[in-house]
């Protein structure tokens, strides 16, 4: 459990490498999207590191909200680099990283509500449907 | 046609920073996305659409799992498996997420190379990651015939709520299906870089445009989506 809290605290001096690299980039840029095989390299690391974290998250059967905010959180640090890095959003224009990151940002809503809603199904169930199951 | 000023994706302006540059990007009937080239653009956009569809998918998972009053299966038991006597929950899809995060990042250095114009490094980096997703895809094959072998149908299972087994084939099975579109593009556009279609600028059978370089990249957008999609399904799926 240490060794997981250890790593979630991790990422963090990656990110700033990664801020870091950006400006030397921004020069060879021109010539399509060009950054230092190394960059990758480190990236592709983080991201054995994190999925090793989530899986033992469930080897070592954590449960509550530890569980899920240790998953979430793994989960949307993988995501960011991937899409940061690997896809190279960090160096596009802003008005691509927008147009393509805000949209799904909306889904948020959408998770609201069907939580809402199937809070209400389950209440039904449980008010009408309980006694045989 | 007007494909030089559609595809020569570097020569934009540079513009005001932050929220205003959006703007000024957006506004006064211009090309929204300056420095980026239509095919990037539209494989963007294609991701944005697929993103939603995935989303639709891990939003019904979420609901029935959240409306059900039977429980749900433990998916750690469900995805075990006994290595040399030893039982090991989770470890096939284990296994598969680092296959699948290896491949992203063969597939990266695939771009990089191909923007370097080194042809061989780039096709077999391309094939490697074409690798990875077909095995991948054959791990899936087999983690569906254990699940079907034990009973799971898209009706019921032996371990709880029925709705398991729809949610588990729907997700698994688009997103195994995207890994094997990915596996076929990946090994067309790697034979297409091999024979040096992009140093020649030969012209597409399909499209007949020039073909370039950037092409590897988009198809990169494409299969590290594939990879960003599992992170999702790893997490929401098979450990919440």
């Amino acid at each position: 459990m240490t060794n997981v809290a250890v790593h979630a605290e991790g990422p963090e001096p990656s990110l700033q490498a990664h801020a870091h690299d950006t400006p030397t980039s921004r020069t060879t840029h021109v010539k399509g999207q060009q950054h230092p095989i190394k960059l990758y390299l480190v990236v592709w690391g983080w991201l054995f590191v994190l999925s090793t974290c989530s899986f033992l998250v469930d080897y070592f059967g954590l449960q509550g909200n530890l569980r899920w905010s240790l998953i979430v959180l793994f989960m949307v640090l993988k995501a960011g680099l991937i899409v940061a890095v690997f896809m190279h959003m960090a160096w596009e224009r802003l008005a691509l990283a927008y147009a393509i990151l805000l949209p799904p940002a909306v889904v948020l809503v959408f998770v609201t509500i069907m939580v809402l809603e199937s809070g209400y199904t389950h209440l039904l169930r449980v008010i009408f449907f309980a006694p045989t199951a | 046609m007007a494909e030089t000023a559609l595809t020569n994706a570097e020569e934009a302006p540079e513009r005001i920073a932050g929220l205003r540059g959006i703007v000024a990007d957006w506004s006064s009937d211009q090309r929204a996305f300056k420095n980026v080239s239509w095919g990037k653009a539209m494989m963007w956009i294609f991701l944005l659409s697929d993103t939603f569809i995935f989303s639709c998918f891990l939003l019904s998972y979420m609901t029935t799992r959240m409306s059900t009053t039977v429980p749900w299966p433990n998916t750690s038991e469900v995805f075990a498996l006994n290595i040399g006597g030893k039982h090991i929950p989770m470890i096939l899809i284990a296994i598969m997420t680092f296959i699948l995060i290896s491949s992203s990042g063969t597939m990266a250095m695939a771009v990089n190379f191909g923007y370097r114009r080194d042809r061989v490094k780039t096709a077999a980096l391309m094939l490697a990651t074409a690798a990875f997703g077909a095995t991948f895809v054959s791990m899936q094959g087999f983690e569906w015939t254990k699940l079907i072998m034990e009973g799971v149908r898209p009706w019921g299972n032996p371990w709880g709520a029925e709705q398991f087994g729809s949610c588990f084939f729907l997700i698994t099975g688009f997103h195994g299906t995207h890994v094997t579109i990915g596996v076929i593009f990946l090994i067309a556009i790697a034979r297409k870089v091999l024979r040096g279609d992009f140093d020649v600028e030969r012209r597409g059978f399909f499209t007949s445009r020039k073909g370039h370089y950037e092409i590897v990249e988009i198809t990169g957008l494409y299969w590290h989506f594939v990879d960003l999609v599992w992170v999702f399904i790893f997490a929401l799926f098979y450990l919440w």
